[in-house]
């Protein structure tokens, strides 16, 4: 059986996230077994830009307007600088040709890398399945998280 | 060292690299070597720790100015 990487993405830092990716992908090439967790706001590296469901709930429902989600939105975790910062930062990537989160998405998903979003912060921040890219295959909870930590040889909170 | 199959990584930087050669293993048989066109320092260090988790065989490299070669055997 492979050894298995596990790693728990809570931010949605644009640094952060990369950084995550940089890893799992790094793993599955290895011939690693590699599961992502998306939890808090990590899961809005997974939403898709336009929302699609609506809250009932009035505070959801605005709560889901500021909290934008979309792998294009996310921001340095240092020198953002009112979007600048960030601008820069991905054309500095683009320069430099390291992947944009976009592509490490795919990249992901070609290496098999399972891509599972938390269902707590689903329902806490009101995003519904059809929210969600297609990259995602799998929506679960602490337990199915613990399971499969329990037999990874590396596990990273990010 | 001849090679029997060349991967350009020219200006990628990690985890590319890798992750390109791991592609491009798939494809090859058994025992074919595959050059690697890199102009990342740190596949010098890659490069060995992959080929060890992955059991192919790092067969070493070759600097000309800023290309680094690297030969790796599939098994």
């Amino acid at each position: 059986m492979s050894d298995k990487l596990t790693l728990i993405v809570f931010s949605d830092n644009l640094d952060k996230a990369l950084a995550a990716f940089n890893i799992a992908t790094g793993a599955a090439s290895m011939g690693m077994e590699v599961s992502i967790f998306f939890t808090f706001w990590g899961l809005n590296i997974l939403r898709k830009k336009k929302e699609v469901s609506k809250p009932k709930n009035f505070i959801k429902k605005i709560f889901k307007k500021i909290n934008k989600g979309g792998y294009d939105k996310l921001k340095l975790s240092k020198f953002h600088m009112f979007g600048i910062g960030t601008f820069l930062m991905k054309n500095l990537m683009k320069e430099s040709n390291i992947p944009s989160i976009k592509e490490m998405l795919s990249l992901a998903k070609n290496l098999g890398i399972n891509i599972i979003a938390c269902n707590t912060t689903m329902e806490i921040m009101g995003i519904k399945r059809e929210d969600l890219i297609p990259e995602v295959n799998e929506i679960a909870g602490v337990a199915t998280y613990l399971s499969k930590a329990k037999d990874s040889k590396i596990n990273l909170f990010v | 060292m001849k090679a029997d199959r060349t991967l350009d990584c020219y200006g990628l930087f990690c985890p590319m690299p890798i992750i390109k050669t791991g592609e491009m293993l798939k494809e090859m048989r058994k025992e074919e070597i595959l050059e690697i066109i890199s102009t990342d320092e740190g596949i010098e260090k890659d490069m060995p720790a992959w080929c060890e988790m992955t059991g192919n065989e790092f067969l070493g490299i070759e600097k000309e100015d800023e290309i680094i070669k690297v030969y790796v055997r599939k098994k």
